[in-house]
């Protein structure tokens, strides 16, 4: 390549990588504000403050590799591809939501893109990730499954079992921690004996790294190395990134467990802006491009709102749908004959 | 006819289901070297190899979560666990996973997950090993609980559950495994979802499942010694729950009496009974009956377990009662 295709990649790179920064900044925005209107209700975890770390580690998968994710996940399913409107439409709780208004923001599914959920149970997703590799093992399939979850699940027994159980089976999953330093508004060092996560992989002898979650290409290029590492080894690796949420934990909290200032100090921190000015300064994006970014996602943003604002809801008689797979049985009209029972039982 | 002891007919199951699947595998504690804390899967690592029949550490939340996993990856895992007592560590997964991912991703998921694990009291095991909780994943839409009674039951069971798109449930009384019996034929295993009527009678209905079959089948010898004639319905599946059948006896003997090791507060009887009075009110010459355990943690010493547990004479008292009283 010569030196102005090398340019015009990164720009590329880059412009996606705001692209799907902002996306997933304005498209949580627009959702506060139709939590606000009373269109979305139930829990409503934003991802804002911790974009970088879906961006940077998302992309570094195969559309064969698989997901597990948690409920903090708009992002997650966002970067995946996702459509905006089939997440937007399932917080709607509509049935053109990407699982039919059956789940709502906690709970996107999107089996087509092997993206295995929003779990709401803080480490539940981590033994579902375990099973799903050891089925890709068994089956002699090269897929590695990415396990996303917070600082909080580290301290349930799920965790451990996990990580214990894939590097004991040799189990290609990437253990990714996104640590927020808040389970909730339980500071890490009041929830953690030792706070860094990623020493723990030690005593189940898995690799592991750390990376500062609000530098998407750090985040980018750790992730890119763990997951090669997980593909060729065939062996779990725990990536833990640090990043902050800047937003309440869910719509409303009184944000009692930290300061004012702390916020404030870590905003100075935001992954976008950092991006923006390091591809400001390479020469990356102009502020044309910017404009034009922000006008293509705003308008990505309203058409998702139509979709979920279009999309129909579930009628009342399909209530109990897809509790069970549907499967055709014989008809059986009567229970069994009378049998004579010989057993011996004591 | 074949006899075979109800451990043999689960092995023959387990290896069944294994040579005609290579998808099935089975995991769980001391599965394989151990052969099975119950032995049923003795031999099984020497005949199917250690990626098939697998050892896992003591982690039944993430054994069990990895099993939901691995049916969503394509394989069809049979997860053994020791005893109910056990499957509480792994409540979170079952409940909150197993149960949920089809409508929780509006349909977009299934999970064929076969969960085999013992239940039920009477060996001294005290309040750890010994309870009757299958009530409690009854509980759950968007799981299938089942409970072989008999020895053919035991040896098709696993392979019809094997073949549910949804996770199965699969609890087996732990005095049942050394019981002798005869063995019959897929056909009269039949299917996951109907009743079998044990014993045909026409004075009552006594309806159980599980360990209490057999107890219930003694006690209907007993009983039609001194006259009284009674059907036993062994329901075989705890959810769903086949009340035609039921409903059906009861509408020929208009008595019922439910023997359910499970506690009473709350239990697959105290179910069975309003579902009796929802379907079958006018038919009733008797208030419905039960025959429970003792609402105790279970105790170690043989003659307060003895007393804790549904046992044959409190069985014929129960019936002889209703038939004195409400005859």
């Amino acid at each position: 390549m010569n030196q102005s295709s090398i340019i015009e990649t990164d720009r590329q790179h880059a412009q996606t990588i705001l692209y799907q920064m902002l996306l997933i900044r304005r498209f949580e925005e627009k959702s506060a504000e139709l939590y606000s209107l009373g269109k979305i209700r139930g829990f409503l975890h934003l991802y804002i403050g911790e974009e970088a770390v879906a961006v940077g580690a998302i992309p570094a998968l195969t559309s064969d590799d698989s997901i597990v994710s948690t409920y903090r996940e708009h992002g997650h399913a966002l970067v995946r591809g996702i459509p905006a409107g089939a997440v937007m439409a399932e917080m709607f709780g509509k049935t053109n939501g990407c699982s039919r208004g059956r789940g709502g923001s906690m709970h996107l599914f999107d089996v087509t893109r092997r993206f295995y959920g929003g779990n709401a149970i803080v480490a539940g997703g981590l033994p579902l990730a375990v099973g799903l590799a050891l089925a890709d093992k068994l089956q002699g399939r090269d897929r590695v499954t990415l396990c996303l979850f917070g600082d909080g699940a580290v301290a349930e027994g799920a965790f451990h079992e996990s990580l214990n159980l894939a590097a004991l089976w040799m189990l290609p999953v990437l253990f990714l921690c996104e640590n927020n330093l808040y389970a909730m508004g339980t500071r890490i060092d009041r929830h953690q004996s030792r706070p860094e996560v990623h020493v723990k992989a030690a005593s189940y002898g898995i690799s592991a790294a750390f990376v500062d979650g609000m530098d998407v290409l750090a985040v980018e290029q750790a992730a890119r190395s763990a997951v090669q590492s997980v593909r060729s080894e065939g062996r779990p690796f725990l990536l833990e990134a640090k990043t902050y949420r800047f937003r309440a934990h869910s719509m409303y909290d009184a944000e009692l467990y930290r300061s004012k200032k702390e916020v404030e100090e870590w905003k100075r921190r935001d992954a976008i802006d950092l991006f923006v000015g390091r591809a400001r300064e390479q020469g990356w994006v102009s502020d044309d491009d910017l404009r034009s970014l922000e006008s293509r996602i705003a308008a990505e943003i309203a058409e998702s709102v139509s979709f979920a604002e279009s999309g129909a809801w579930e009628p009342l008689e399909d209530l109990t749908k897809d509790v069970y797979t549907p499967v055709v049985r014989p008809i059986k009209t009567s229970a069994s004959p009378p049998r004579p029972v010989a057993e011996t039982f004591k | 006819m074949i006899k075979a002891t109800y451990r043999e007919a689960v092995r023959a199951g387990l290896r069944e289901a294994l040579h005609s699947d290579p998808r099935v595998f089975l995991m769980g504690e001391d599965v394989g070297k151990y052969g099975g804390s119950y032995a049923c899967s003795k031999g099984l690592l020497e005949e199917f190899g250690p990626e098939r029949i697998r050892d896992t550490p003591l982690s039944e939340s993430t054994f069990v979560g990895a099993g939901i996993g691995s049916a969503i990856g394509g394989m069809r895992p049979v997860v053994e666990i020791m005893t109910v007592n056990f499957s509480l560590l792994a409540l979170d997964q079952i409940v909150n996973n197993a149960a949920t991912l089809r409508h929780m991703s509006g349909g977009q998921i299934s999970v064929p997950l076969v969960v085999r694990m013992a239940t039920g009291g009477g060996r001294q095991l005290a309040a750890q090993h010994s309870h009757s909780l299958e009530v409690w994943y009854a509980h759950v839409p968007g799981i299938k609980v089942v409970a072989p009674a008999t020895v053919t039951d035991a040896r098709f069971m696993l392979g019809l559950a094997l073949r549910e798109p949804d996770p199965v449930f699969i609890f087996e009384h732990a005095l049942l495994y050394p019981m002798e019996g005869d063995l019959g034929e897929i056909a009269d295993a039949a299917d996951l979802e109907h009743a079998a009527i044990r014993r045909a009678g026409k004075d009552v209905t006594l309806v159980t499942y599980g360990g209490s079959l057999h107890r219930s089948l003694e006690a209907a010898e007993n009983l039609a010694i001194r006259g009284i004639d009674v059907d036993v319905i062994d329901l075989r599946s705890l959810r769903p729950i086949d009340m035609p059948t039921v409903l059906e006896s009861v509408a020929k003997t208009h008595r019922a009496v439910i023997v359910d090791e499970g506690w009473r507060t709350c239990s697959l009887a105290a179910e069975i009974s309003a579902q009796i009075m929802e379907g079958a009110f006018y038919e009733l010459d008797a208030p419905v009956a039960r025959v429970c355990s003792r609402e105790v943690p279970m105790p170690y010493a043989k003659h307060l377990e003895d007393a804790a547990l549904p046992n044959v004479e409190r069985i014929v008292k129960a019936v002889e009662e209703m038939v004195t009283h409400h005859g």
